[in-house]
């Protein structure tokens, strides 16, 4: 037996709850659907001059608030995991260590491709018309993944360090308002004042919402793209390796 | 006779609490060991060491022969683990658990269904197969744990205070699946604070107290280092309990023990009887009861630590 085969049947374990349930995807979408109705129709006319105008430059900023939103999950099905005592029956199966943590970031994975899937149908519902190329799309779709991914294991520590889920959870969307309001995911930069201008030009929230945009309406995508894997690559480099040490330190203290 | 564990002065420490301090216990091949103790006493920490989760700080253990360190890979092949609490995914249904498990351990997809299905019956969970396992009652689900625990066929069982929070039925329930498996040839390991069960179901027991080994031995022989039976005196006042315990200790030749009206004292001689109702009768205490019983292993772990073990009744649990 390989821990590949072990890490799918893992993955296929937290997604079986939402191939029963398909609205528990709708948990993780349904605030980002409502953010993006109430923006657009709310704010869209002030911000952009008209609700559709507006659509094509929150719809990327949406989709990557989702993103993040989504990854908080990561951490609250790890810790009640370890809360509930599933992660030491998984560890006490002879299968490798690190196959639990692999499946449930993997099915992470995929619930991220279908909630992004839920938004973009959500979004030519609305009106939105890609303008630039199928080839765009799913670059726009890779690169968010791939950041996800990298922005997982910060909730892998957050799940490993909070006393229950509901910490967790608590603690994610605490944390993730911020970050992803001061940012250019709803709003243009320049309308910021200037000291608070260049925070947001280096918040990787920013960068990922700048290159989606770019690929999915067209303009510079290079920059702001290359930016966000290196931030993905920076965020996973310092997480992972602190999430698996932390996670080691919580289960030695017996 | 050859050995399911062998344990051999093992200690863990975490941060600066020695949690275990040079534990030694075996269990033959086949037969139930016990592991009685109150909170703390680190039973748990012995069944994490054993299942593999904990790494000792010294010391040695071999679980069905393989060392818990060096083959851990090993000993996971041919364990169980049910834990203190049901470990078990409250979203997946119980047959999804089950199946779960099989896949982990290498069945194919229809061996680990055919298995999932075989051991839901037994468990008597088959109308509950697929319900999400939060809708289960407690006792329910400590069986679904256990099912789980039983999908690879271990050869070596370990049960973290099984019965902890069942009800009186579904702990007798519980009981008898274990009794199961002893007859299948299952090796078991069984922490319980429980002295009930612990006299039910084991074939020898090991007293642990602040990570110690303090007692070993059957059930009769560890009631038998006691004293066969226990005296034991109520008064009407318990007023008159601290006075009454002062005579009974001069006749018995022991140190009488009063909780409320009620005074006890470990006894070899039930001769003992009417000196002890005369000695109170002099003293012009009334007496509302008087009489012997066998000695429980509650009176025993009073006479190996000189304190309570604060063990509870099982009638006084709560349900779940």
């Amino acid at each position: 037996m390989n821990g590949l085969q072990q890490t799918l049947t893992l993955a296929w374990r937290s997604l079986v709850q939402v191939r029963r349930n398909p609205w528990e995807l709708g948990d993780y979408s349904i605030q980002p659907i409502l953010f993006l109705v109430l923006f657009l129709y709310v704010f869209g006319g002030a911000i952009a001059g008209s609700p559709d105008d507006y659509l094509e430059f929150v719809l990327p900023g949406v989709i990557v608030m989702n993103m993040l939103f989504v990854t908080v999950y990561v951490g609250h099905g790890l810790n009640t995991d370890l809360t509930r005592g599933v992660f030491d029956r998984f560890r006490a199966l002879p299968i490798p260590r690190w196959a639990p943590l692999a499946g449930r970031i993997l099915a992470d994975v995929v619930k991220q491709a279908l909630c992004l899937a839920l938004l973009l149908a959500v979004g030519y519902l609305l009106g939105f018309r890609l303008a630039t190329s199928l080839v765009h799309l799913l670059g726009m779709i890779l690169l968010v993944l791939v950041f996800a991914v990298a922005f997982s294991w910060v909730m892998v520590l957050v799940g490993v360090i909070a006393r229950d889920p509901e910490h967790v959870q608590l603690f994610g969307f605490t944390a993730l308002f911020p970050i992803t309001f001061v940012s250019s995911a709803f709003v243009p930069v320049e309308t910021m004042p200037d000291w608070l201008q260049g925070f947001v030009n280096a918040n990787p929230v920013s960068l990922l919402a700048d290159a989606s945009r770019a690929l999915m309406s067209g303009g510079a995508a290079a920059a702001p793209a290359s930016w966000s894997l290196l931030w993905a690559l920076g965020i996973a480099l310092v997480f992972a390796p602190l999430s698996v040490y932390a996670l080691n330190r919580r289960l030695a203290r017996g | 006779m050859s050995r399911a564990i062998v344990v051999e002065e093992l200690v863990r420490d975490f941060g600066g609490t020695r949690a275990l301090d040079g534990v030694n216990l075996s269990v033959p091949t086949g037969q139930v060991l016990g592991l009685l103790g109150p909170n703390g006493a680190g039973k748990t920490t012995v069944v994490r060491t054993l299942a593999t989760l904990l790494a000792p700080t010294a010391g040695q253990a071999w679980v069905g022969g393989f060392d818990v360190v060096r083959e851990s890979a090993r000993v996971r092949e041919i364990i169980g683990l049910t834990g203190q609490y049901a470990s078990v995914d409250e979203k997946l249904t119980g047959r999804e658990n089950l199946i779960l498990i099989g896949r982990l351990l290498g069945l194919k997809r229809a061996e680990a269904k055919a298995r999932a299905d075989v051991l839901l019956e037994d468990f008597s969970l088959e109308d509950a197969a697929r319900r999400p396992a939060q809708t289960y009652s407690g006792g329910m689900r400590r069986r679904l744990d256990l099912a789980a625990s039983l999908v690879g066929r271990p050869r070596i069982l370990f049960l973290d205070e099984p019965s902890t929070g069942l009800d009186p039925r579904a702990r007798r329930d519980l009981w008898h699946r274990i009794r199961q498996l002893q007859a299948d040839g299952t090796s078991v390991l069984l922490t319980t604070q429980y002295l009930e069960e612990a006299d039910a179901l084991a074939d020898s027991i090991v007293v642990l107290d602040q990570g110690r080994v303090i007692a070993e031995g059957t059930s009769s022989q560890l009631k038998a280092r006691v004293g066969a039976r226990t005296l034991y005196v109520t008064v009407f006042d318990p007023a008159v309990a601290a006075r009454a315990a002062e005579q009974i200790t001069a006749v018995v030749g022991v140190q009488a023990q009063v909780d409320g009206e009620q005074i006890s004292a470990p006894v070899q001689d039930p001769g003992l009887l009417p000196a002890v109702l005369r000695a109170l009768d002099e003293a012009g205490i009334e007496v509302a009861e008087l009489g012997l019983r066998g000695a429980s292993l509650d009176d025993v772990f009073l006479a190996l630590t000189g304190h309570s073990g604060h063990f509870e009744p099982i009638a006084a649990e709560d349900t779940a």
